[in-house]
């Protein structure tokens, strides 16, 4: 029972639903199935993002381009239908990936080989990728009216009940469990977190597992590029602006550690999640919208608070079963 | 192995060679980097090599400066700042509330002032006080001082400023000097002795290279960092007095942004990210640079995103730059 209730993921998901009961107690149809699942899926392109940067923060980097990767990819897609509308959707989500991650290894190999640290790297291809969608674009936007239908429709088909942009959030999750929790490069992830130097004696290879986390990072705000742009029906040099802290504000509520090595799949959904719920309740309980900011701020801050005193008793991650022993 | 600084930006050994260490130091590198812009820039413009040009030019870094300045001091104790350009917002959301009280420009000064200082003790309660990452706290503030600016004005905007206050972002002390360079010039003297003169700066090193070290060599760590909080503040404060007077108006969405800029000053400056490197000399050479480049381009009609472009390469460049031509040398 204290296991239980010093457990993160369980917290988390305690303070959502207690964000759930508030709301539905004044909108009782707030808690629908169907709102919840429409939130579900608001909240699928963050919650893809947060499992990108998750990896990338595990090994003591951060990644503060994502969102500007996004940007330039979904440019770079949007531009590519827009101008040769034959292209399938699947070829043009493969190719975002590609690109995404190209951009990714853009970054990882400036980690990996120079050794430059990675929140500088990251803060000089921040907005270098962002400018080069203004380089492509013009500054010119790509709208609705250019995009083919498919290219707008593809994530909003629905199946068995739910939007492909759903499926898509759980199937990057499910691969990023079993990334995390079945392959090597997944025990590599934490191990270079919690202990950069044991990790070399280990026989890991530390620059290069600094390099894939990038790369992870990179595919998935590929693919969130597209998605995103899909989604919003509009792409310009503006998408995302300052979208990258709220990835990581997603990590740090969801349990994160900024030092690396502590952090779990689970504890990222439910992290982007909170947010989604305060974000979709605050206009349903008739808060202006001006307020969504300084509350996700303070809800920001709460969870660090929290967060600090779970981590100090706690074990790291990789050892918490060693230590339960 | 892998959290080695990046090389050449440690502090200069003193048994070497002190004119080849003075020749081959950061520095240097960006000096020569300012002179190569200003080169390209007098080349590139017809309407760059002229006083009120140059004097002009000096609007474009200022500001931010005053900030880098602050902010280098708590990156080499191994902290960050991100809400800065909150704090500006909320300096400046809260002097036009004032304002529409009938405040004079001493009061508004003083509003804008104190909320800095607040929002820096603020920072600094929450990372010294509850010892939580400073780069998660201020990811968090940062939404949150923002977000208050977004409650107090919604979608509106404060303006009607007494015209003694916007003297102190539009007026010149002299001739092309403005008060704006006047201030930062001050500022970074007194920080250059505050950092590389006093017992103060030497301590700061001190935590940012060890802060365990300096906890059991007497250093006040936490109350150190409590007081680097509030000075980022203060010069927070201090620039959103200047921004709001230079523009004449508050609106939440100002000075978006310019917390990745005042870091990239910082880094571009040679301050270690890794805390327990650096230098104000350095710090103000990168605000320079800075400052030619946006100007520079500026003057050639090249839009806002594309600037950052030159930007975010320079940083990479030069920081990548000491690291290339080490890795060439124990190749050789």
């Amino acid at each position: 029972m204290k296991a239980l209730t010093k457990n993160r993921e369980v917290l988390l998901g305690l303070g959502i639903i207690l964000v759930l009961v508030l709301v539905t107690l004044r909108f009782p149809r707030f808690a629908e199935p169907r709102n919840l699942l429409t939130i579900f899926n608001d909240t699928s392109i963050l919650m893809m993002l947060a499992l990108g940067q998750m990896v990338v923060i595990l090994t003591r980097s951060i990644d503060l381009s994502m969102a500007s990767n996004l940007a330039l990819t979904g440019m770079i897609v949007a531009m590519l239908n827009a101008a040769a509308p034959w292209i399938t959707i699947p070829l043009l989500i493969a190719l975002a990936v590609c690109v995404g991650a190209a951009l990714g290894a853009f970054n990882g190999i400036l980690v990996w080989k120079l050794n430059i640290p990675p929140i500088v790297v990251t803060l000089g291809t921040l907005t270098i990728f962002r400018g080069l969608v203004f380089v492509i674009s013009g500054g010119a936007w790509v709208n609705a009216a250019q995009m083919s239908t498919e290219f707008i429709q593809f994530q909003r088909a629905a199946f068995l009940g739910l939007p492909v942009l759903s499926w898509t959030a759980i199937v990057v999750a499910v691969l990023f469990y079993l990334l995390m929790t079945r392959t090597s490069l997944g025990r590599a992830l934490y191990a270079i977190g919690v202990n950069p130097t044991a990790a070399v004696y280990t026989g890991i290879n530390v620059g290069f597992t600094k390099f894939m986390a990038f790369v992870i990072a990179g595919a998935v705000a590929g693919l969130a590029g597209y998605l995103w742009i899909s989604r919003y029906v509009i792409a310009s040099v503006e998408v995302a602006s300052g979208y990258e802290l709220t990835i990581i504000a997603a990590c740090v509520i969801g349990g994160v550690s900024i030092a690396g090595g502590i952090g779990s799949v689970v504890g990222v959904l439910l992290g982007a999640i909170f947010l989604g719920v305060i974000n979709n309740a605050l206009p349903v309980i008739n808060i202006s919208p001006f307020w969504q900011m300084a509350i996700s701020g303070a809800a920001i801050l709460l969870a660090v608070v929290l967060n600090a005193r779970g981590e100090r008793s706690k074990g790291r991650i990789i050892l918490k079963k060693a230590e339960a022993t | 192995m892998t959290d080695i600084p990046a090389a050449g930006r440690q502090l200069p050994n003193r048994l070497d060679n002190p004119f080849k260490s003075a020749v081959l130091s950061w520095e240097t590198l960006l000096v020569l980097v300012a002179i190569a812009i200003f080169i390209a820039n007098s080349f590139a413009s017809p309407y760059f090599l002229n006083e009120w040009s140059l004097s002009d030019m000096t609007f474009n870094f200022t500001e931010k400066a005053l900030i880098a300045l602050a902010m280098a001091l708590l990156i080499i104790s191994g902290e960050i700042d991100l809400s800065v350009a909150s704090i500006i917002a909320l300096a400046s959301t809260l002097m036009g509330l004032a304002l529409q009280y009938g405040a004079d420009t001493p009061v508004l000064v003083a509003v804008g002032v104190a909320t800095g200082i607040a929002c820096g003790a603020f920072n600094g309660f929450l990372v010294t006080g509850l010892k939580l990452p400073s780069i998660v706290v201020t990811i968090g503030t940062m939404s949150l001082f923002r977000g208050i600016s977004f409650i107090i004005l919604g979608d509106q905007s404060f303006g009607g400023y007494p015209a003694s206050f916007s003297w102190f972002g539009q007026g010149y002390v002299t001739w092309v000097i403005s008060f704006e360079l006047v201030l930062f010039l001050v500022c970074a003297v007194i920080y250059w002795v505050v950092l590389h003169r006093t017992n103060f700066g030497r301590r700061i090193f001190a935590i940012g290279n060890n802060d365990v070290a300096a906890k059991f060599s007497g250093v006040r760590v936490e109350r150190i960092k409590f007081v680097l909080f509030c000075l980022t503040g203060l010069m927070s404060g201090i620039a959103a007095i200047l921004l709001t007077a230079r523009l004449g108006s508050t609106r939440p969405s100002i000075a978006q942004g310019w917390e990745l800029e005042a870091i990239t000053m910082v880094v571009l400056g040679g301050v270690s990210i890794l805390g327990g490197a650096g230098s104000i000399i350095g710090v103000v050479l990168a605000a320079l640079i800075m400052g030619l480049v946006t100007f520079g381009l500026g003057l050639l009609n090249v839009p806002g995103v594309i600037m950052s472009i030159f930007i975010g390469a320079l940083l990479i460049v030069v920081i990548a730059l000491p690291i290339l031509f080490k890795m060439w040398k124990q190749r050789a």
